[in-house]
């Protein structure tokens, strides 16, 4: 069974490893609904 | 995780029903991968966030991992992520994810 | 001509209490989780200054060793110390918190800052003893108030809490009774980073061996907003830190772009020196107490020493071509644009690979990549990673796909091209600027010709734009020699054309 089609996806990116925009993008393509795309900072 | 981004987290398991909702995150190691999952399952760690103490359960993945990749574009992840995939430890993220999900996902 | 950096600067402030008072990490704990465990144990992770003095990155940073150096030490360095450390170092110091609070007081222009008389007596010649401090700074020492009055700024006015181990000892109090753009917390914040821009900049100046008087203009590059509720980012840290650096003929503005803004005001300062606007532009920035101890709760957890104790501080002098020092090549400027993306390929793409095949380069033409220098000894435990070294391996796969590396060279890529990070987490402290001292003296000494310096900033946790920022430039050898040798071939040249459409006219005109 698929992991995100039709599923609403919360995207917690990182700025040092994979940015939420970079995420969403991808997600898009799986049929998943993005509700919400972040990215996160440590430094 | 972000005090902020706990919150969001939370409001969108309660609006659409934790079932229907998945966590993707994009951290740069591991261990990262996996506070930030054990966040949307078991609570925050950290015991900071509205997540505190809120066993969510909540289907969490990180984007490098295989299961995820395989319904993705491949054209669309090699163009968005597959550089940073080179630079990025992702059999230990896997193993850091997979731990958690096993541990804590409800909904898989 | 492009522009020269004639010198730079680089200072830390040792303020361990400001970690627990100050860094949000803490004041955020305070609220949601006063009495948990992390609070508590915080304390007892904190360095000794003479701690802070020997940690290896620290070293680095101010000038005492090389990142090479630095890149022979086995990690982690936390529980390393470097032999021979000192306080001072050839591109600036590390001041201790008594003394910083005391030059905090001398950066106060509007009686918000209050010292306990005691306090400043007991500490006023310690920072009178350091050779950088000028009378005119220290006939600005106020002497002090009695501690009953500060206990009742902190306790009944809402006055942020000046520590020094463990006791009160003065405290900043709020700029206006409603306004919280002048709140004693957003106050302390400011007066902490115009201190250290402060002090950034007399090291500048001394560095690069010019006059204060020579300074005709100064850029602050910082994350802080300085401004009131009409206008809460007015600025102007950069002509407020001049004034008590005692840069009269300077004036100055305030550029943005959270961690790149350095990289960002760097190409504007170059811009204006090459364009003849100004022939002296001082790049400052000063540190962050907001991000002190930021990823405290990770330290702690992992046995170790919260590493984000310093404030940190740096200045770039840009000037008129000399014929001499490293030049800003504003040919080769990389610009992550509005349509770029986020994909970390395409900002690496955007800022390192497409300004050196603009410029007909390729990845090997550049001896030395300075991206994000964050000490991974912070950022490693943290789960951020090794961030100088992710963006090494960024670069390194970009020049294997464009085809100017082969595959089996990308770990060595780093090695070769690349810098073991020393900065501290201060945001737009560690990106890019950090190595600057050291290229300028590694072209100098004709170790490497070129180095390429990138800044990058997340624009998004302004809640203004989703989109990701980065603009990087290279700091090549001087050519003034060159273009001069040019420029006067070409004039010889024109003058011949003259001549001889002289003597064609002189024809013509002998021909009617």
């Amino acid at each position: 069974m698929a992991i995100l089609k039709g599923k609403k996806v919360v995207i917690i990116g990182d700025r040092d490893g994979v940015p939420g925009e970079a995420i969403k993008a991808c997600v898009d393509t799986a049929g998943g609904e993005t509700v919400f795309a972040s990215t996160e900072c440590f430094v | 995780m972000d005090l902020e981004n706990q919150k969001r987290v939370k409001e969108f398991a309660e609006q659409y029903g934790p079932e229907n909702v998945v966590v993707v995150v994009g951290a740069a190691e591991g261990e990262a991968a996996g506070l930030a999952a054990e966040t949307v399952t078991a609570g925050d760690p950290t015991y900071a966030g509205p997540l505190t103490g809120v066993q969510l359960g909540l289907t969490v993945f990180h984007v490098c991992e295989p299961e995820l990749k395989e319904e993705f574009d491949p054209e669309v992840y090699d163009e968005q992520v597959g550089m940073m995939e080179m630079v990025l430890d992702v059999d230990d993220i896997v193993e850091e994810m997979t731990a958690i999900r096993d541990e804590y996902c409800k909904y898989l | 001509m492009n522009s020269v950096i004639k010198g730079a600067s680089y200072i830390l402030a040792h303020t361990p209490e400001m970690v627990i008072h100050n860094g949000t990490t803490q004041t955020t704990e305070r609220i949601v989780n006063p009495d948990g465990d992390y609070l508590k144990a915080l304390p007892s992770h904190l360095r000794s200054y003479e701690d802070c003095v020997n940690y290896w990155p620290n070293q680095v940073y101010i000038g005492n060793a090389t990142p090479d150096e630095l890149a022979e030490v086995a990690f982690p360095y936390y529980d390393k110390t470097k032999e021979g450390a000192s306080r001072y170092g050839k591109f600036g110091e590390i001041m201790p918190e008594e003394e910083f609070l005391i030059l905090a007081q001398c950066c106060d222009v509007f009686e918000v800052l209050l010292l306990e008389k005691g306090f400043v007596a007991a500490n006023k010649e310690k920072l009178a003893a350091d050779p950088i401090i000028t009378e005119d700074i220290l006939a600005r020492v106020q002497e002090g108030v009695e501690l009953s009055e500060i206990e009742h700024f902190v306790n009944d006015e809402h006055a942020e809490g000046l520590y020094h181990a463990g006791q009160l000892v003065g405290c900043v109090k709020r700029a206006h009774d409603i306004d919280v753009n002048l709140s004693a917390e957003v106050m302390h914040e400011n007066i902490m980073t115009k201190a250290t821009s402060v002090l950034a900049l007399l090291y500048a100046v001394k560095n690069a061996g010019i006059s204060k008087d020579d300074v005709e203009y100064v850029i602050d590059c910082c994350e802080e907003a300085c401004g009131d509720m009409n206008q809460r980012g007015g600025g102007n840290f950069a002509k407020a830190a001049a004034e008590i650096a005692g840069l009269k003929n300077a004036t100055g503005s305030d550029a943005r772009g959270f961690c790149a803004g350095p990289s960002h005001a760097l190409v504007e300062a170059a811009s204006l020196v090459k364009a003849g606007a100004f022939k002296c532009v001082l790049v400052t920035g000063g540190g962050c107490t907001a991000k002190l101890g930021m990823n405290g709760k990770n330290h702690v957890e992992a046995g170790m020493p919260a590493l984000e104790d310093c404030l940190g501080g740096f200045c770039v002098v840009l000037m008129e071509n000399d014929g001499v020092s490293p030049e800003i090549n504003l040919d080769i400027l990389g610009r992550h644009t509005v349509g770029t993306g986020a994909a970390p390929q395409n900002v690496i793409g955007s800022l390192v690979a497409d300004p050196l095949e603009r410029a007909g380069l390729t990845i090997n033409d550049i001896d030395k990549y300075s991206p994000e220098m964050q000490n991974p000894d912070i950022t490693k435990p943290a789960g951020a990673g090794d961030v100088p070294m992710a963006n090494y391996k960024m670069i390194a796969a970009l020049a294997v796909k464009k085809g100017w590396l082969d595959r089996k060279a990308i770990p060595t890529f780093a090695k070769e091209h690349g810098l073991t990070g020393f900065a501290p987490t201060q945001g737009h402290i560690p990106s890019g600027v950090p190595y600057i001292g050291f290229a300028r003296e590694d072209i100098l000494a004709g170790k490497i010709k070129k180095a390429m310096i990138i800044g990058k900033g997340s624009l998004f946790l302004g809640r203004m734009t989703n989109l990701f920022d980065g603009i990087s430039f290279v700091i090549q050898a001087n050519t003034a020699a060159e273009a001069q040798k040019e420029a006067g071939v070409s004039e010889e040249e024109v003058k011949g054309l003259i001549a001889k459409a002289m003597k064609e006219f002189a024809a013509s005109l002998l021909a009617e």
